[in-house]
């Protein structure tokens, strides 16, 4: 294990030290880390919001909030949670750090765009915490219609216009990401040896660039009849408020995908690394992110079985949603067959994926439920549906990031984190995630309707469960939080890879310099060779 | 706190046994496939656990054969279970003939319901036990919804047109009704109770509920107060339409189409008569909007619905 002596060849973290170097910089690795410092503080916030709406339902009475506040506490969850945390996160700090690295280039595509990017994440974040302050919103982050466009009494519009503006960051990732990746590939990475981690931002990018602009444009929309009275979606003007679950869910059941695919390109990385295997079935696992993409445009009327909507669309979208679950198990099949004849370690970012298959594969399973019609019928707006995308965003999406985090920290920061302490986040982490969402699917298949501040007293034992596992949860959160700071003075230095992984992000320092490779990188074999004991690429001086 | 606690919801009417048949038959997919995997991810990483830094485990490629099995399987099971789900939504949608038909109008946080024969309920629907009930619901302010978890009965209610759903209740009792979509401040108390009651514990409650005319009787008030019948003459002479006998039948519209004249186009045509015009009639009428409330509409329906028993009680 070696480190380039700093004096001679600065990182990306001491090349420069002031403020203006950072707030101006076009290195997609400080933009990474300026996402990641945003994005934690969003998480922490919307922690907290999460921790009121546990405390107060630990009892039946509302004796802690006020209903309107209540309201306003889980619609700012939401918003900040979906919006402002889990579409950014593993797209905007982990690929926004690696799409580059991995593909052996020595930015993205458009570094002043990527920069912009953060900046109007920014922008859209400081309007949604100022519509907070100045009396929040309670909508809900669905902001249906005609609640939010004529009813509500809150900050809707500035909430909206919050979220409108941050559209914009994902937008411009999105497309700096598929450039970045068709036109920047190093000599001798072709499509088919590209990591898992690049096809799904791949995919991810493509679902961001099509879907946004849709919600967008449905904002607007809302903000159009709240402000001017236009008739779109209120009956009373003339307009449809069904229209505007279409187009809200048009992008939003996209969205999901946005959380859940890049956290399904980290799970390949940390399987194959941790089991010193090829994936399995590279072709199939990298198809079904594409198959993901374009299905799950397809299949937002699922969202609506109960909207009155008509039977007929209501038996089209049930049969896609069938259909979209597919490669989704293929990917965990093929997962799980990595490990078979590997040579598996259980090191910390191993327990993530391991924490990963388990809540995913739940989450995805119960995911049938809804996608049966009849069943949906009881289901839905019940607990159910929050213990089911909350299985899929918190225990899978979350999960993978912290996976991810941690197998990728060594590399970002260039120090090693406590391997115990990681472990023992990790199982924390599963046991409270566990403990806090499990009791909400019998609660919704009791019949508690999501959104309550109340609820009839039989709910209250399960409710107390629910809420002792999210305490539980939040402690394995802030465990994290102190090691791996911890980490950046005291953590043993890292090496250019200490987990003996293939990929090109291996091969060159820790912290990477801010070319990232000192020459060109080509590629000459398939990602994943871990049968073959060397690096799997060569400098181009030496390739003659 | 563990008063009246359970972990199955209550069966009280006809579909709930069939819909949780299948939410039963899910829990088994989602164990067998769970077990599954997780035995599998348990099992490889004991047996093949790292022993030495230096091991290098052969590639595997993967295997087309097996990417087909774990393909084809799942779907099979999942298109099993989308035709399961699609018959018993097709048999929730539609509700028998033989149904009392009572009216919901769902505002900001109550409900009102109006039996056929007049009697009116705020928050409370008394129901008998064994016949089917067919609520036609519609709002005066945002979106909410109709939900009785001992019924698996879940359906939205939405302003500006009618939706319904239907149940027939199998067990006396008190179940609890909640509004399932977020309407405001207090939608988690926008609620109240369904009571199911034997037939003759039912009657006894219509009758003492005295109301003071039937849903029709009050419909046909508010149809000469308007002065509907100064246009729509019963015999069909008039400056528009007969209503004798069109509910629940064809109209030919000016426009070439046809649309059946259910509860929806008759609404329509009270507060937007332009919007689907007669053919050979003048678009004259102005709209009753502003001067008939939701309530109102669904007894002028209930009196347009009855000219139809006239016709056939005339016709005999």
């Amino acid at each position: 294990m070696s480190t380039e002596p700093a004096a001679e060849h600065p990182n990306y973290l001491t090349v420069s030290h002031t403020v203006r170097s950072w707030l101006l910089t076009r290195d997609h690795k400080r933009i990474a880390l300026l996402y990641l410092i945003s994005i934690s503080g969003f998480f922490i916030l919307g922690g907290i919001l999460a921790g009121l709406i546990r405390l107060e339902l630990l009892t039946p009475q509302g004796d802690l909030l006020l209903s309107e506040n209540y309201n306003k506490v889980f619609t700012l969850h939401g918003v900040i949670m979906i919006f402002f945390f889990l579409i950014p996160s593993i797209p905007a700090v982990l690929g926004n750090f690696l799409v580059p690295i991995m593909i052996g280039a020595r930015d993205l595509a458009f570094p002043k765009i990527n920069l912009l990017s953060w900046y109007i994440y920014t922008l859209g974040g400081i309007f949604t915490i100022v519509a907070a302050v100045t009396g929040g919103v309670d909508t809900g982050w669905t902001f249906y219609t005609p609640y939010s466009s004529i009813y509500a009494n809150t900050n809707v519009v500035l909430t909206a216009v919050g979220v409108f503006i941050s559209g914009f960051s994902s937008i411009l990732t999105g497309l700096n990401f598929i450039v970045t990746i068709h036109k920047m590939r190093a000599p001798g990475l072709t499509w088919m040896r590209l990591p898992l981690f690049i096809w799904a931002h791949y995919a991810t990018s493509i679902i961001m660039l099509l879907g946004t602009p849709v919600v967008a444009i449905t904002i607007l929309l809302v903000g159009l009849e709240r402000a001017l009275h236009i008739g779109i979606f209120d009956p009373a003007l003339g307009g449809d408020p069904l229209l505007f679950q279409h187009l809200f869910w048009f992008y939003s059941h996209p969205a999901v995908y946005i959380m859940i695919l890049p956290g399904m390109g980290v799970i390949s990385e940390l399987i194959t690394c941790f089991s010193r295997k090829r994936i399995f079935g590279y072709q199939f696992v990298a198809a079904s992110s594409l198959a993901i993409a374009a299905v799950g445009f397809l299949v937002w009327g699922h969202h609506m079985f109960v909207s009155s909507q008509s039977v007929y669309a209501g038996m089209i979208f049930s049969f896609l949603s069938f259909l979209v679950a597919i490669p989704s198990a293929v990917k965990v099949f093929n997962w799980t067959a990595t490990m078979y004849k590997g040579s598996i370690s259980l090191r910390t970012p191993m327990l993530y994926a391991f924490g990963f298959i388990g809540l995913f594969t739940i989450g995805g399973l119960t995911g049938l439920f809804l996608s049966a019609l009849a069943v949906d019928v009881h289901v839905t707006d019940t607990y159910f549906v929050v213990a089911h995308f909350h299985y899929i965003m918190v225990g899978g999406a979350i999960m993978a990031y912290m996976g991810g985090l941690h197998f990728w920290w060594p590399k970002i920061t260039g120090r090693m984190f406590s391997e115990v302490w990681g472990r023992i986040a990790a199982i924390v982490l599963f046991v409270g995630f566990n403990l806090t969402f499990f009791p909400q699917f019998i609660l919704g298949f009791l019949g508690m309707p999501r959104r309550y501040h109340m609820y009839p007293p039989e709910f209250q034992v399960l409710n107390v469960l629910s809420t002792a596992g999210a305490s539980i949860l939040g402690l394995g959160y802030l465990l994290p939080a102190f090691y791996l700071l911890w980490s950046l003075w005291f953590g043993a230095k890292a090496g250019n890879n200490p987990w003996g992984a293939a990929g090109l992000e291996w091969e060159t320092p820790s912290p990477p310099p801010v070319e990232n490779f000192e020459r060109t990188p080509v590629v000459t074999e398939e990602a994943y060779a871990y049968d073959k004991p060397q690096p799997h690429a060569v400098p181009e001086a030496s390739r003659a | 706190m563990f008063q009246g606690m359970r972990f199955l919801p209550e069966q009280a009417s006809t579909v709930a046994s069939k819909v949780d048949a299948l939410f039963f038959f899910l829990v088994g997919v989602t164990v067998f496939f769970s077990t599954l995997i997780f035995a599998c991810v348990i099992v490889f990483a004991l047996r093949y656990r790292r022993r030495s830094e230096a091991e290098r485990p052969a590639a595997i490629h993967g295997s087309t054969l097996l990417e087909i099995i774990w393909s084809v399987i799942p779907l099979a099971i999942a298109l099993t279970i989308f035709a399961w789900g699609a018959t018993l939504y097709i048999h929730l949608t539609r509700p028998p003939q033989s149904s009392i038909e009572i009216f919901v109008v769902a505002r900001q946080w109550m409900w009102k319901f109006q039996h056929p024969g007049g009697q009116r309920e705020l928050n409370e629907l008394h129901i008998p036990v064994g016949r089917p009930v067919k609520v036609t619901m519609t709002s005066e302010d945002v979106i909410h919804s109709f939900f009785v978890p001992a019924f698996r009965v879940k359906m939205d209610v939405l302003p500006g047109k009618y939706t319904t759903a239907w149940f027939e209740a199998v067990k006396p009792g008190q179940y609890h009704l909640f509004c399932a979509e977020y309407c405001g401040t207090s939608h988690s108390q926008m609620g109240g109770w369904v009571h199911v009651m034997e037939p003759a514990e039912y009657e006894r409650w219509l009758a003492g509920d005295k109301p003071g005319e039937s849903m029709a009787a009050a419909g046909e008030r508010l149809y000469q107060r308007l002065g509907c019948q100064a246009c729509h003459l019963k015999e069909g002479s008039g400056r528009a339409p007969s209503l004798v006998g069109i509910y629940g039948k064809p109209v030919q519209l000016a426009t070439g189409q046809k649309v059946i004249a259910d509860d929806g186009y008759v609404r329509e045509s009270i507060l937007n008569p332009q919007a689907k015009l007669v053919t050979g009639y003048p678009p004259i009428m102005p709209t009753f909007k502003g001067l008939v409330n939701e309530e109102q509409l669904t007894q002028l329906l209930a009196y347009i619905k009855s000219l139809r028993l006239e016709e056939k009680a005339q016709a005999q």
